[in-house]
């Protein structure tokens, strides 16, 4: 069981995350992960049937740091960001100074223009090193709710 | 003949008998849209259905849709698949509800009306009604009331089916072209690694040509030049069947070429953007023949793909004049070793709604599709390459989108 201070920490470091992505400080976004880290965008039916496929990937944070330079500089895309909603955090089992953590979450997609919906809800399954601080991720699955994505998928969840 | 079997001039008019002027109006108007789904999605076209594997077992179904029309897809007791509409011959109500499933028989929620694994009427609730009072007249018969059912064939695993009675067998429909790009890609067991769906804002047919399409590749998909990824003098070609609806294109690597510029950029100290992490596109050779990149369709709605070592069908499933889902359906190989698998999940980054080489093609078809917004008086030119429909050499052309034209010209008419 983890004390409050770890607790504190967890809620902390999953809030500064949603904030980064959606105040578009996207070349912040590995620092949120362990360097041999995996972050995976899967949906709930897959993730319950253990297929492996994410619509993203990512298992190094060199590869995070690729998909932001990608973003930013070489994909072509409507611009738009996104308001992340969290729920209550529930902190679960802790091993080792790692930590895993649950939370639910609904993305809006506010476009260039104005047009805004629900793009994604889904769940948040961490794994979180919280030895040192600052803590960081060493695993985030994004499992999502739907499998359908409208468009495209540019920018993480 | 029925009012709509008569035969009527569709909408669209076409500039010419040509194939390389495509009017606009062909992705707006809602009654060709109407009438592509009773010529083509229910006419002579073989449509794919779902991998043999997803009803592996006697029992297994999959709902599915050939067009906008809804399809179980089911393993008989012989072992046999079936296809039949899912629709209830009592009131037409959909049997199958969920995505999936495993029963003996497929039974009617509304009144109970019950099927066989082959679309057969067994079972007709209180059909000798209620005390002796109500049931169905003594004219009426089962044997006529059967789900209608579709031809079906399978090739390499993947389950494909038609409405029409008259079509050629599948294998003469792709031709011997398509048909070997088939086998190359699908050469040995394979499962389901992954799957997703993508909303596209779009007419199908731009999605179809889309793929197509080996001219936009490293232009609008600008990961490729940036990580200087596509080579634009990689051997390649595009190979096209005669009825022009059938296709794959190919694009050769030098993967020990590239393995080597790998290295060196690594000692290199320009301020290029560089990957950080290349496993995304470190590929393996796994069919020894340096292919890195082979896309086939099949007309009207598989896509076949080989990107480097991403395998996966994609599926376009019209909705609405103006709207397409596409399935994406991953695979892995049952002999690939965990390094394999790995590379496989790795490389799946390059493709699928926030692929780094396909996430543009679900935008591009929106933005064309807002563009014609009442303003779809007029042609798009498809003249790269010349005006045939002939299989090439080389990859800067449109001939197989002008392929997919003449397809669907000796299909709809107009």
């Amino acid at each position: 069981m983890a004390d409050d201070k770890v607790r504190l920490g967890i809620h902390e470091l999953i809030a500064a995350y949603s904030d980064c992505i959606d105040d578009d400080r996207l070349e912040e976004w590995p620092d949120f992960f362990v360097e041999d880290c995996r972050y995976l965008i899967t949906d709930r039916e897959s993730h319950r049937e253990g297929l492996r496929h994410g619509v993203i990937y990512c298992a190094s944070r060199g590869m995070l740091i690729d998909r932001v330079t990608s973003t930013r500089r070489v994909l072509m895309y409507e611009p738009h960001r996104y308001r992340h909603i969290v729920g209550p955090v529930r902190v679960g089992a802790m091993t080792d100074g790692t930590a895993e953590a649950t939370s639910n979450f609904i993305a809006v997609r506010i476009m260039h223009d104005g047009e805004t919906g629900i793009f994604a809800t889904g769940r948040y399954l961490d794994r979180i090193d919280v030895r040192s601080e600052p803590y960081r991720f060493i695993e985030r699955v994004v499992v999502l709710d739907s499998r359908k994505i409208d468009t495209l998928l540019a920018i993480p969840l | 003949m029925s009012v709509q079997d008569l035969p009527i001039d569709p909408p669209v008019r076409w500039p010419s008998n040509g194939l390389s002027e495509v009017p606009f109006r062909v992705y707006t108007d809602p009654e060709q849209y109407r009438l592509e789904q009773e010529r083509i999605f229910k006419g002579p076209s073989w449509s794919y259905l779902c991998l043999a594997g997803e009803i592996a077992d006697p029992g297994d179904w999959v709902a599915t849709t050939v067009g906008e029309v809804a399809v179980i897809v089911a393993r008989g007791d012989d072992g046999a698949i079936n296809a039949f509409v899912n629709r209830c011959a009592h009131r037409g109500n959909l049997l199958c509800i969920t995505r999936k499933g495993h029963a003996k028989e497929i039974t009617c929620i509304y009144h109970g009306w019950s099927y066989d694994l082959a679309g057969h009427l067994t079972g007709v609730a209180f059909a000798r009604g209620v005390k002796g009072q109500g049931g169905m007249p003594p004219e009426f018969r089962k044997d006529e009331r059967h789900l209608q059912r579709l031809r079906v064939a399978e090739l390499c695993g993947l389950v494909f089916g038609t409405f029409d009675e008259d079509v050629e067998d599948l294998e003469t429909y792709l031709g011997p072209l398509v048909v070997g790009g088939m086998k190359r890609v699908l050469n040995r067991p394979y499962h389901v690694i992954g799957r997703s769906t993508q909303i596209l804002p779009n007419n199908w047919k731009l999605y179809a040509e889309n793929v197509k399409d080996t001219y936009h590749a490293s232009i609008l998909h600008s990961f490729l030049t940036t990580f200087r990824i596509n080579r634009l003098s990689m051997p390649g070609s595009i190979n096209i069947d005669d009825s022009g609806g059938n296709h794959f294109s190919q694009a050769k690597l030098d993967y020990a070429a590239e393995d080597a510029d790998y290295k060196a950029a690594k000692l290199r100290s320009d301020t290029d953007l560089k990957l950080q992490d290349n496993s995304v596109t470190e590929a393996f050779d796994e069919y020894g023949d340096q292919v890195s990149v082979q896309i086939l369709t099949v007309f009207p709605n598989m896509v076949l793909q080989q990107v480097r070592n991403t395998i996966a069908v994609r599926v376009i499933r019209p909705k609405a004049v103006d709207c397409t889902e596409l399935d994406w359906v991953h695979l892995g190989f049952d002999d690939d070793d965990e390094a394999m698998t790995e590379r496989r999940l790795r490389q799946g980054n390059l493709i699928g709604a926030a692929g780094y080489i396909a996430m543009e093609d679900g935008c591009v078809g929106g933005f064309v599709q807002r563009a014609l917004q009442y303003n779809d008086a007029g042609s798009g030119v498809v003249m790269m390459g010349g005006h045939d429909a002939q299989s090439q050499t080389f990859r800067a052309s449109e001939a197989a989108i002008r392929g997919f034209w003449k397809k669907y010209r000796a299909v709809m008419g107009g």
